[in-house]
C-alpha cells in the first residue's frame, strides 16, 4: 500500500514526507481494524476456551482449576501453568459417545447441505432468470423470514410436524394417509428444520453467481448442438460452482454445531455434537470437557476448509 | 466495359432467375409485446453468399439473425433454409452456427475445448475431433494458444477463437453478430479481409449483422439496409452507394448532398429539375419520376468538382462561396455555400502534391457535376 502511494506520487505532485507517512498510516489502519476485531472476538476467546480445555473440573467459582492469575506472583502463575494437561482430550477418545456425536453431526450436516442445495439451486436459478424488474422483490422474499426470530420459526415447525399437527391434519383430511405420520423427534424433522432455516444462506450465494453469468454462454452451447439439459450441466453448473461451494460451506459449518434444531425437532434420542456440548456445559457443569469438545469441533471444521481453500486458490492460480 | 462502382468478385446469383434461394425470409414478423421488431419482411440469401444486414441499433437486424439461429420464433411468416421450414426446430438442431457479439467463449474451458465443444455434441470420434481442432487452430493462427483459457487472450485472439468455434462444425450458414465490434480500428480492418478469405476458403454462407457501413461495404456481396424492422434496399455495396433507391439509404450510407426540387420536363435523354430556390439541374437518369412531381436529387461529395471559374463544358454548375475547407491529406473536403444558402459538400482527391486551383475561405467558387453523377429519388 505504501509502495503504491510512493511510486504513484512522482507522476502528480510530490507530497511531503509527513503527508506520505500519514497516508501510509491511514492505509494500514484500515487493514488493522478487521484484524483487531478477529483478535478480540475470536483469537482471545479461543485461547481462553483452549486454556479451560486443558484444566480440571472443580466445584468452585469458576468451576475449573487451575485459575491462572498473578496473585501469587510469577511463580504462582508458572505453578498453575504446569498443572495444565491434555487429559480431557484423552477422555474424549476413550468415550465412544463423543466420536459418535461428531460423526453423526457431520453426516447430518452433510445430508442437510445436499438437501438444501437441491432445494436452493432451482430457487436461485429461477430468481436469476426472472425479469430484472422483479428480482429485487424475489430477493426480499428470500430474506424476509430472517425478520422473525429463528427460535420462533423452529418452534412453529413443531406445530406443523407433530402427530396432531397441521401437516398430518391436512394429509388425513385429504385421505392420503389414515394414520398420522411420525415426523417430529426423528432425523427427518432435523433435516426439514435445517433445510428450512439455512435455505437463504444457500440461495443468496448461488443467486449472486448465477445472476452475473452471461446467458449468451448457454445460447452459444445450444447453438453448438447442445440440448438445454446438457448445456446446464456443461456450462451453467460448472460456472456456478463458486456459489455452490460458498453456499454449502455457509450451510454445512453452522449445521454441524447446530443445537436448537436437533433439540427442538429431533427429540432426546438425537446425538449431535451441539447437544452433547450443551449437556456437558449446562447439565454436567464440566467446563473443561465441553471446552475440549468445542476445540475439537473447531479443528474438525477449520482444517478441511483450510485445505479446501488452499486447493481452490491453487486451481485459480493455474486458471489465471 | 462500364460498371456501377467496382466489382468485388464474379458472383451474382441474385441476377440469375434460375438460382435457387438458400435462405428465405417469407413475410416474417416478430413482435415483442407491443413492439414490432421485424415487420412483414421478405429476404432471399443465396448459397456461398456473404450477406450483410446493416442498420442502426434497434432496427431489427439482430432479431432477424436470432430467428435464423432459433433463439426467437417468428410471430408470423416462415423462414426456409435450403428448402426446409425452420419453424419449431430448436437451436441445437439447426445446421447454422453463430458467432456472438460478446464471443460467448466458455470461460472454464481452454481454447481447444471451446473449439471442440460443438464437435463433441455431434458425437464425432475423438481422433477426428483432435484433427479438426488442430485444423481450426491453424486456420485462425492460434496453434500456440490451444491450452490457454479465454481470459488469458487478447480481444483479437478471443475473436478468432469464437470464429474457429463457430466454423468448426462446418455449418451450412455462419451467423456473425457484430463480429468486429469489439476490436480496435486497425485490427478491425485486418480482420475484415481475413473473414472474407475465410469465407472463400470454406465456401460457407455468411450472414453478418453490423452497424458499421464500412465493414458491410468491405466484406459483403450484398447488403440489406434495415430501418424500423423493414428492409429499405437489398443490393451490392456499389449499388447501395451509387444507386440508392430512397433518401434513407442515400443518407445512411456515406455522405450525400440532397437538392429538393421538382421535375420540370423530360426530354429525349435528359430530365430538367428546377430547385426550390431557382437553381436548375440536368440529369440523364431521372426517367422514373413523373413530370411535375416533387423529388430529391442526391449526389455524393466526390462526384462534385470545385473550381474558381465556371467550367466551360459543365452541364450543371452552381455558384457560391467557400465556407469551410478541411484538408485530410489524401483528400480535401470543401463546404460551399451556394447563393441560395444551401451548403454543398464536395471532396477532391489530392492526386498531386501541388494544387493548381487553390481555394480558401470566402473565395467565390463554382461547383459542377456531370448529368450522370447523382440520382433522382422519389421517396
Amino acid at each position: 500500500m505504501t509502495d503504491i502511494a510512493a511510486t504513484a506520487a512522482p507522476s502528480t505532485q510530490t507530497p511531503t514526507l509527513p503527508a506520505r507517512l500519514a497516508k501510509g498510516f491511514v492505509n494500514r489502519l484500515v487493514i488493522i481494524i478487521p484484524y483487531l476485531w478477529l483478535l478480540f472476538f475470536f483469537l482471545i476467546p479461543f485461547i481462553i476456551v483452549f486454556k479451560i480445555s486443558l484444566s480440571q473440573t472443580a466445584i468452585s467459582m469458576p468451576p475449573y482449576t487451575p485459575v491462572l492469575d498473578f496473585s501469587d506472583g510469577i511463580s504462582g502463575f508458572l505453578a498453575g501453568f504446569r498443572e495444565l494437561n491434555f487429559d480431557n482430550y484423552t477422555w474424549l477418545t476413550q468415550d465412544a459417545l463423543y466420536f459418535n456425536a461428531y460423526v453423526t453431526s457431520l453426516i447430518i450436516a452433510g445430508i442437510s447441505t445436499m438437501l438444501t442445495l437441491i432445494v436452493g439451486y432451482p430457487i436461485a436459478y429461477g430468481m436469476a432468470r426472472a425479469p430484472a424488474t422483479i428480482r429485487p422483490t424475489l430477493l426480499m422474499l428470500v430474506i424476509l423470514p430472517f425478520w422473525t426470530s429463528f427460535l420462533i420459526r423452529v418452534y412453529a415447525w413443531i406445530g406443523i410436524l407433530k402427530p396432531e399437527g397441521l401437516l398430518n391434519q391436512l394429509l388425513m383430511s385429504l385421505h392420503i394417509i389414515s394414520q398420522p405420520l411420525v415426523i417430529l423427534n426423528t432425523y427427518t424433522a432435523i433435516f426439514i428444520g435445517i433445510v428450512y432455516s439455512y435455505l437463504p444462506f444457500m440461495v443468496l450465494p448461488l443467486y449472486s453467481s448465477l445472476e452475473k453469468m452471461d446467458y449468451s454462454l448457454v445460447e452459444a452451447a445450444e447453438d453448438l448442438g447442445c440440448p438445454p439439459i446438457g448445456a446446464f450441466w456443461k456450462i451453467t453448473f460448472p460456472l456456478s460452482l463458486p456459489g455452490v461451494v460458498a453456499g454449502c460451506l455457509l450451510v454445512f459449518i453452522p449445521a454441524v454445531g447446530e443445537f436448537v434444531i436437533p433439540d427442538l425437532l429431533g427429540g432426546s434420542q438425537t446425538l449431535m455434537i451441539g447437544k452433547t456440548l450443551w449437556n456437558e456445559f449446562f447439565s454436567n457443569r464440566d467446563w473443561p470437557v465441553s471446552s475440549a469438545v468445542a476445540v475439537i469441533l473447531l479443528l474438525v471444521l477449520t482444517i478441511p476448509i483450510m485445505f479446501f481453500q488452499q486447493a481452490q486458490a491453487k486451481a485459480q492460480e493455474q486458471g489465471r | 466495359m462500364k460498371s456501377l462502382g467496382s466489382i468485388r468478385r464474379d458472383f451474382a446469383p441474385w441476377n440469375d432467375p434460375n438460382a435457387k434461394p438458400y435462405i428465405q425470409f417469407d413475410k416474417v414478423t416478430k413482435k415483442f409485446g407491443e413492439f414490432t421488431a421485424v415487420n412483414n419482411l421478405s429476404l432471399t440469401i443465396f448459397e456461398r453468399e456473404f450477406f450483410a444486414l446493416l442498420g442502426a441499433s434497434g432496427c431489427g437486424k439482430s432479431t432477424l439473425l436470432r430467428m435464423l439461429a432459433g433463439f426467437e420464433e417468428p410471430t408470423a411468416g416462415r423462414i426456409l433454409l435450403d428448402g426446409q421450414d425452420l419453424r419449431g426446430i430448436p437451436p441445437y438442431k439447426r445446421p447454422v452456427n453463430m458467432m456472438f457479439q460478446s464471443y460467448a467463449l466458455f470461460p472454464h474451458m481452454t481454447v481447444e475445448k471451446n473449439i471442440a465443444f460443438g464437435l463433441k455434441q455431434e458425437g464425432m470420434p475423438g481422433p477426428d475431433i483432435e484433427k479438426r481442432v488442430a485444423e481450426m487452430l491453424k486456420l485462425v493462427k492460434l496453434e500456440q494458444f490451444a491450452k490457454r483459457k479465454p481470459h488469458q487472450l487478447s480481444g483479437g485472439q478471443r475473436q478468432r477463437v469464437a470464429l474457429a468455434r463457430s466454423v468448426a462444425k462446418r455449418p451450412k450458414v455462419l451467423l456473425l453478430d457484430e463480429p468486429l465490434g469489439a476490436l480496435d480500428k486497425k485490427l478491425r480492418e485486418e480482420t475484415q479481409f481475413e473473414l472474407m478469405d475465410l469465407q472463400q476458403e470454406l465456401g460457407l454462407t455468411f450472414v453478418v449483422v453490423t452497424h458499421d457501413q464500412e465493414e458491410a461495404m468491405t466484406m459483403a456481396d450484398r447488403i440489406a439496409i434495415m430501418d424500423k424492422g423493414e428492409v429499405m434496399q437489398v443490393a451490392t455495396p456499389a449499388e447501395i452507394y451509387e444507386a440508392p433507391t430512397s433518401r434513407f439509404v442515400a443518407h445512411f450510407v456515406g455522405n450525400v448532398n440532397m437538392f429538393e426540387g421538382k421535375v420540370a420536363e423530360h426530354t429525349a435523354n435528359a430530365t430538367r429539375i428546377t430547385g426550390a430556390t431557382g437553381a436548375e439541374i440536368v440529369v440523364d437518369n431521372g426517367g422514373k419520376a413523373a413530370a411535375g412531381s416533387d423529388i430529391v436529387f442526391a449526389i455524393r461529395p466526390e462526384k462534385i468538382k470545385v473550381s474558381s471559374k465556371k467550367p466551360a463544358d459543365a452541364v450543371n454548375a452552381l455558384e457560391g462561396e467557400v465556407y469551410d475547407v478541411a484538408y485530410l491529406g489524401d483528400m480535401t473536403v470543401y463546404h460551399i455555400k451556394l447563393d441560395d444558402g444551401q451548403i454543398v459538400r464536395a471532396s477532391a482527391l489530392n492526386a498531386s502534391r501541388v494544387t493548381e486551383d487553390p481555394l480558401t475561405w470566402n473565395d467565390r467558387a463554382w461547383v459542377s457535376f456531370r448529368p450522370d453523377a447523382g440520382v433522382v429519388l422519389t421517396r
